[in-house]
């Protein structure tokens, strides 16, 4: 036998390297992709429910948001080269026409996850029926305080700051720096008003009873608020604790000015747009009025030459020109959505439900250059609550103007 | 100045017979259908049609998702509810804009029963078309002195009023409020190989071919021309000895039971109440749908429920700009087609057919 | 008393705006005895037309009468197009196509101009009057004009061969044919001031609760119990009934609470109703057999 020369000792090896890569060439690339329902290699089904008819359809721009915005991210390439469509369907604000839609985008077009799903009725509708099929209930646009819930509710996480951690948040201010006031509270009638409210009285506590005059509340089909702000004058509060929607949010803060009253007025983060409220109700009849903030306002001057925010205007003027970039509610869904393709970047090329989630459970220090100066995003497996994070600010008559430190709220 | 009455007589069209011309004869509010005649005797060819309908009835929900039946049980109960409200308004000439109201009660009642009292799911039914009869009889009674326009906007303040009413605090603590109550799904029972949907799409049906053989049975018999009499001429109706309050109100209750029972069945397979689910919006689309459907007829409450329930749906894939234009749209031109309802129109076709062999009436 | 008053004053001015909305759908019953149910939305989108006219540049009363103008040739144009095709069918289907306009023009208006809101000036000085702090120069401006269009409409009604021959064509469409008057043209007429009235009464109200597609949903319902309460048929009963309306449901928010608001509206308008069926001030009609 010829002795094992170097040179057939480098075929062997070669050869026997080419051998191994063959057998093992499908167990590696079938670890590099697996796909859930809704999801290929070309593309990722997303579904959502919006309001856009009934009362709540001043929000159906969120939605549009969406939509341009992930017609931007497929313009220049998608996620990890898929592209992304979301297929948004219209529920009026109609908990059975909800429950309706999401069973098509869960049983017929088979979607990876929900996405911002609006409403908080709505979205009790379908909680039960989405955890039970097991498909992530992500995102949710709705403040309720109940959507953090990981232990019965695993599918199913919200995103904006809980209501009751705003009303918390302004209870324990006034503790602090006006305990003997007397508070007239004006709130929606829905689950929104009342979940604030509820915040600020589990924070105002036993001293909320005498510190609270009088709570006067509204449906969304009442033409105005003025009749509810002409009683809480009435009742001799100084404080007023202002639970509303822009709409009506603009009208107290006018007719209080209007009817001379001057309380200390603490506004809803929802209700406290400059460009949506301030502007219609006068801005010299906004000045001193206080709010909690989370991300920032579109129209204030102190963000003119933000990046973040020229981004954001180059981004609705290329992609959403028939929305109005003085609605916050645009900048809102914005970061929303800039949230969901970061959970699916973090995917990378396991999109399975089961993956979604549990990526979406791990957003750690994300930031959204949107959202204040020093906040940032984060969820863990017993945290659902993406915005923990808020500031109180003061409107100067231009601007909000923040103070304090960034809270910290501890939710439930 | 002969004084014009305000409301409810002169037909402005004569009835049934698609020959007739038209005589635009002056009306305030009145309520007119053309084919107006109560349903006559059962003709044998008419109960092979039924039987028929309902064995493909039977057979679909093997056939189609679950998703498919799902809509075709809410289609089911808006049916149920349709027939209600044609009873009310095609049959006797009451306008409601209010029927959501009841059709929220008997939802609210069937979940307070299943959530608070723990009762079986089916047992939640009758109780609730009970508890809407005698709300819509209560409310029957003082609306006896309204006509046309003026209990048109009374009902319409009742549905603006139900959602409120359901968010007070006073009863809360069994409503839910603000949150609503969520319902458990019930289960086929005695084990049966068939889903949820497909049980409960059989138990809807169930429920409706028993309220609608009542309904047609009612109709057809003294009470049924009582109330198209007090419809048409109320005035002679009383004259004639015809307890108009007694018939209007019951009229009134028995439409509301129905409505109830629909709002009952409809909360079970949606599986949640909540006071933004019965919204103005829904008492507006129920009279579209019997409009629609075909006023002072009972396959028109089939053919609205399809409408109000899939239109919309249709609406939405066509456009997205502007869906509820287009579902206008489609309004319109079902009204200019067929300005008395499908069920009419399929009259008026079916009623051609049958001449034309005979050559010219 | 001074929280009364206040609610009082408040209410005048809400049910200022009733009051101007009821006066379209008067109108519109006078003319066709039919209630559209549209008006609200068809004075919202004649609103937004304004809008836009006055974010072109157009000064306020150069849009508004502009405005006033398209609304009436819109008015025409619907009833001869859109209503004319079910002119004889059962009242039903026309109440059908009023739904159908009322969502066709919703939907379009949130389409074109989006659902945000939006600030509408008002002509009126923004200083209150005599520096009171009840009701703005808005509310009392309104309110004035409002009374204005029923005093016009009353001399039109009353006193001019126009408003007879309208009155006519509604109340009896087959004599008034005989005598010569284009009842066609009657009813078209009586759509088109039904429009303007209303794009009017739009023009009035967005000032006060914000220009949004959905700004008239919560009124138009006010404004029919005004109307009933005062008598469908009897515009300055319509008026008072919207003022009536406006301040019963400010007083009874203030003081039974805003949480049973709307139910106890509807046991009030129920209740009038059932004492004085066809209204406070509407005419008793006699029937005869």
């Amino acid at each position: 036998m010829k002795p094992l020369t170097l040179r057939s000792l480098r075929w062997l090896v070669a050869g026997m390297s080419a051998l191994a890569a063959v057998a093992t060439a499908p167990a590696v690339h079938a670890q590099a992709a697996k796909y859930g329902p809704g999801a290929s290699a070309t593309e990722i089904k997303l579904g959502q429910t919006m309001p856009y008819s009934g009362p709540a359809s001043a929000y159906g721009t969120i939605g549009r948001v969406h939509q341009a915005y992930f017609k931007m991210i497929n313009d220049n390439g998608g996620i990890n080269g898929r592209k992304v469509n979301l297929i948004s369907l219209d529920d009026g604000y109609s908990p059975p026409k909800t429950v309706e839609m999401v069973r098509r985008l869960i049983e017929q077009d088979e979607v990876l996850a929900l996405f911002q799903t609006l409403g908080t009725p709505p979205n009790s509708a379908i909680q039960k029926y989405v955890n039970s099929k097991k498909v992530p209930h992500l995102l949710l646009a709705t403040g309720a305080t109940k959507w953090g819930d990981p232990k019965n509710f695993p599918w199913t996480m919200g995103f904006n700051l809980s209501y009751q951690a705003e009303g918390h948040i302004y209870a324990k201010w006034l503790l602090k720096n006006k305990p003997n006031a007397k508070i007239g509270v004006l709130y929606q009638n829905d689950d929104y008003g009342k979940d604030v409210l509820k915040g600020v009285k589990d924070g105002l506590g036993a001293a909320g009873a005498k510190m609270i005059v009088s709570e006067q509340s509204y449906e969304v089909t009442d033409p105005t608020v003025d009749s509810q702000v002409i009683a809480l004058q009435g009742a001799g509060a100084d404080t007023f604790i202002n639970i509303t929607t822009p709409k009506f949010g603009a009208q107290a803060v006018r007719k209080a000015w209007d009817s001379g009253w001057k309380p200390l007025h603490i506004i809803n983060n929802v209700s406290a747009s400059v460009g949506s409220v301030l502007v219609p109700a006068g801005l010299d009849k906004s000045v001193g009025l206080i709010t909690v903030q989370y991300y920032k306002d579109p129209n204030d001057p102190q963000w003119k030459d933000d990046p973040a925010m020229l981004e954001w205007r180059a981004f609705m003027g290329r992609y959403y020109k028939e929305g109005d970039p003085k609605d916050a509610s645009n900048l809102y869904a914005y970061i929303t959505a800039q949230t969901m393709v970061q959970i699916l970047k973090q995917c990378g090329n396991d999109l399975t439900r089961e993956n979604v989630m549990k990526q979406a459970a791990n957003l750690k220090n994300f930031k959204s250059n949107l959202l204040l100066p020093g906040m940032s995003i984060n969820t863990g497996p017993n945290d659902y609550y993406p915005i923990e994070q808020a500031q109180l600010a003061k409107f100067t008559g231009t601007l909000w103007q923040g103070f304090g430190e960034l809270i910290s709220v501890s939710q439930p | 100045m002969s004084a014009v009455p305000p409301v409810t007589t002169a037909p402005r069209v004569p009835v049934a017979d698609a020959v007739a011309a038209p005589v635009p004869v002056e009306a305030a509010a009145a309520v007119q259908a053309a084919p107006a005649q109560p349903p006559r005797r059962l003709e044998r060819r008419h109960l092979v049609a039924v039987v028929v309908l309902l064995a493909l009835a039977c057979a679909l929900p093997f056939f189609i998702a679950n998703y498919r039946i799902f809509q075709l049980t809410l289609a089911l109960a808006y049916a149920i509810a349709l027939l209600g409200l044609n009873m009310l308004t095609g049959y006797n000439g009451q306008i409601s804009l209010g029927h959501g109201a009841f059709f929220a009660i008997g939802a609210y009642t069937a979940a307070i029963l299943m959530d608070k009292a723990d009762w079986p799911y089916w047992a939640t039914i009758p109780v609730a078309g009970v508890v809407c009869l005698a709300a819509g009889f209560l409310f029957g009674l003082p609306a006896l002195r309204l006509e046309g326009l003026y209990l048109a906007v009374a009902t319409l303040a009742l549905a603006y009023a139900m959602p409120q009413i359901l968010k007070h605090k006073a009863i809360e603590h069994w409503t839910g409020g603000v949150q609503g109550i969520v319902i458990v799904k019930p289960d086929p029972p005695w084990g049966l190989p068939i889903s949820q949907d497909q049980w409960l799409y059989f138990f809807v049906l169930a429920w409706l071919v028993v309220l609608f053989v009542v309904g047609w049975n009612l109709l057809r018999g003294r009470i049924g021309r009582a109330m198209v009499a007090i419809r048409d001429q109320p005035v002679a109706a009383k004259a004639m000895g015809i307890d108009t309050a007694m018939v209007k109100s019951a009229t009134f209750g028995v439409s509301a039971l129905y409505a109830g029972v629909a709002g009952a069945l409809n909360a079970i397979a949606v599986q949640f109440v909540a006071p933004d689910s019965f919204q103005p919006f829904l008492s507006i689309t129920l009279l579209v749908g019997i409009v629609i459907g075909g006023l002072a007829s009972i396959s028109g409450a089939f053919w609205g429920a399809l409408f109000i329930q899939f239109v919309p749906n249709v609406a939405d894939q066509l456009s997205k700009a502007a869906p509820w234009a287009l579902y206008g749209v489609f309004l319109l031109a079902f009204m200019y087609a067929m300005p008395f309802g499908v069920a009419g129109f399929v009259q008026r076709v079916a009623a051609r057919f049958r001449r034309s062999p005979r050559g010219p009436a | 008393m001074n929280a009364l008053l206040h609610q009082v004053l408040s209410g005048l001015a809400s049910g200022g705006i009733y009051a101007s909305v009821a006066l379209a759908l008067v109108m519109i019953y006078q003319a066709t005895h039919l209630v559209n149910f549209a008006q609200g939305e068809l004075a919202m989108f004649a609103t937004y037309l304004a809008w836009t006219l006055i974010q072109a540049g157009v000064p306020y009363w150069g849009a508004f009468a502009i405005t006033v103008a398209c609304a009436f040739v819109a008015g025409v144009a619907i009833e001869r197009i859109v209503v004319r095709p079910v002119e004889n069918a059962p009242i039903l289907a026309v109440v059908i196509v009023f739904i159908a306009l009322l969502v066709i023009f919703n939907s379009l208006a949130g389409w074109i101009w989006t659902y945000t809101i939006k600030p509408f000036p008002s002509p009126f000085p923004s200083q209150p009057l005599f520096g009171n702090s009840y009701v703005s120069s808005h509310e009392l401006g309104s309110m004035a004009i409002t009374l204005a269009v029923l005093l016009l409409l009353f001399v039109f009604f009353r006193y001019t061969p126009l408003g007879l021959a309208m009155r006519a064509a509604a109340q009896n469409p087959e004599s008034s044919r005989l005598v010569g008057i284009r009842v066609g043209w009657m009813l078209a007429l009586g759509w088109g001031l039904a429009a303007s009235i209303g794009a009017i009464a739009g023009m009035m109200v967005a000032p006060t609760v914000f220009l949004e597609p959905n700004m008239m949903g919560g009124i138009l319902l006010y404004a029919f119990a005004g109307a009933l309460l005062g008598g469908i048929d009897s515009p300055g009963g319509a008026v008072l009934g919207g003022f009536i309306v406006g301040v019963l449901e400010n007083v009874v928010g203030a003081y039974v609470g805003t949480e049973l608001k709307l139910t106890v509206a509807l046991v009030i308008i129920v209740g009038v109703l059932v004492v004085r069926p066809s209204g406070l001030f509407g005419r008793v009609h006699v029937t005869r057999v």
